[in-house]
């Protein structure tokens, strides 16, 4: 599905992307055949969050720290059921040993990562991880794609979910700070 | 060095003599080397490395397949490192899922290195305290048969129940390395195509 049809059938116009991307990528997610859902909070994934949680047909699970998500995903996959994981980048740095199941027995692994630490950012601490998330991804064998748009995040999620689920490949999509903006106090 | 405790693999063999179609997750180590002793099947997915996995792919597994019971055999450092994995997989409630804890206190690959069981920590406590619908420990081999009748039974949520074991490294008895062969032939026992 592109992201003007995706527009389309979500009855808002293409440039309302740069808004409702959120609503967009829960529609490309469902339309890939997601049936679970593992999170650890984050206020860029909170519009997902929220639609998955309503969703009687997605499992939502809750985790204390990321790399649960990992195993869970590799689990559902024996099962036959295809997942995605909702992180921030801090997540990322949590998640390193846990991704060798995935990356070792070449299971679907589609990770959407939101950015901190690396636009308008103003938690320093925030900023060592966010510097390292797609190094640290890279280096244990996962493909990072990134996205700065809310077009860019739809069309980037679609091809990762049919690369991820018809490809056995293990992909995080990183989506950028300039796009989920300043966080607000 | 052999401590007090029950035989792990005697344990394990009667646990899955009565597993009757249940799925089963091995944690890397021993673990795996005693679910493999009992006998090579497509329904066990051996975790070779990813500590702290096993009872989580046994909720992601758990929840795939809400019609079948999910059997997860660990060992006590395994479930350490998923102290969390206790409070997600009792918040997430799956009814077919069992994590069967092979306790002896130690971390038996590395050099029989005391662990926090071995020091006190009480896993079932953890779990019953964390909101598993029933656990329990077990001393002695002949309870193990009492506890297959126990999980033969529904479940009203996950339950955990640890198995205190001897401590002794056993020779070895390995399955395949390959995870995507036994990704494959796990798979396939469920009707479920390759790529």
């Amino acid at each position: 599905m592109t992201a003007d049809t995706l527009a389309r059938t979500t009855g808002d116009v293409a440039s309302d992307l740069a808004v409702h991307w959120p609503e967009a990528v829960y529609q490309t997610l469902k339309a890939a055949g997601v049936g679970l859902m593992a999170y650890v909070p984050d206020a860029g994934h909170a519009t997902l969050i929220q639609r998955f949680a309503g969703d009687p047909g997605v499992i939502s699970n809750l985790l204390t720290t990321e790399e649960e998500g990992i195993a869970i995903a590799a689990g559902a996959w024996l099962g036959g059921m295809r997942a995605v994981l909702l992180m921030q980048s801090s997540g990322v740095g949590n998640c390193v040993n846990m991704l060798s199941l995935p990356v070792q027995a070449r299971m679907p692994l589609l990770m959407l990562v939101t950015m901190r630490g690396e636009w308008d950012e103003f938690n320093p601490w925030q900023v060592p991880m966010g510097r390292a998330t797609q190094t640290v991804l890279e280096a244990i064998g996962v493909t990072v794609l990134r996205a700065e748009t809310g077009r860019d995040v739809v069309e980037t999620v679609a091809q990762a979910a049919t690369m991820a689920f018809d490809g056995d490949q293990q992909i995080a999509v990183l989506i950028g700070q300039r796009l989920l903006g300043k966080k607000k106090w | 060095m052999v401590t007090s405790g029950m035989e792990r693999r005697a344990a394990v063999a009667t646990l899955l003599a009565a597993r009757n179609g249940a799925l089963v997750v091995s944690g890397l180590g021993s673990p795996t080397y005693d679910v493999h002793a009992a006998g090579d099947a497509a329904g066990n997915y051996y975790l070779w490395g990813a500590m702290g996995g096993a009872a989580l792919v046994g909720l992601g597994l758990a929840q795939a397949q809400p019609g079948r019971r999910v059997m997860v055999i660990t060992g006590d450092g395994e479930m350490l490192m998923a102290y969390g994995a206790l409070a997600t997989i009792a918040v997430a409630a799956p009814r077919n899922l069992d994590v069967i804890v092979l306790d002896n206190g130690h971390y038996g690959e590395t050099g029989m290195q005391v662990s926090h069981t071995g020091r006190g920590i009480d896993l079932a406590a953890v779990a019953q305290a964390s909101g598993f619908a029933q656990t329990g420990v077990l001393y002695e081999g002949a309870e193990v048969a009492g506890l297959c009748d126990t999980l033969a039974q529904p479940a009203d949520g996950p339950r955990l129940f640890v198995l205190k074991i001897a401590a002794e490294n056993l020779p070895r008895s390995l399955p395949p390395r390959d995870a995507t062969h036994i990704k494959t032939r796990f798979r396939a026992h469920l009707g479920l195509t390759p790529c």
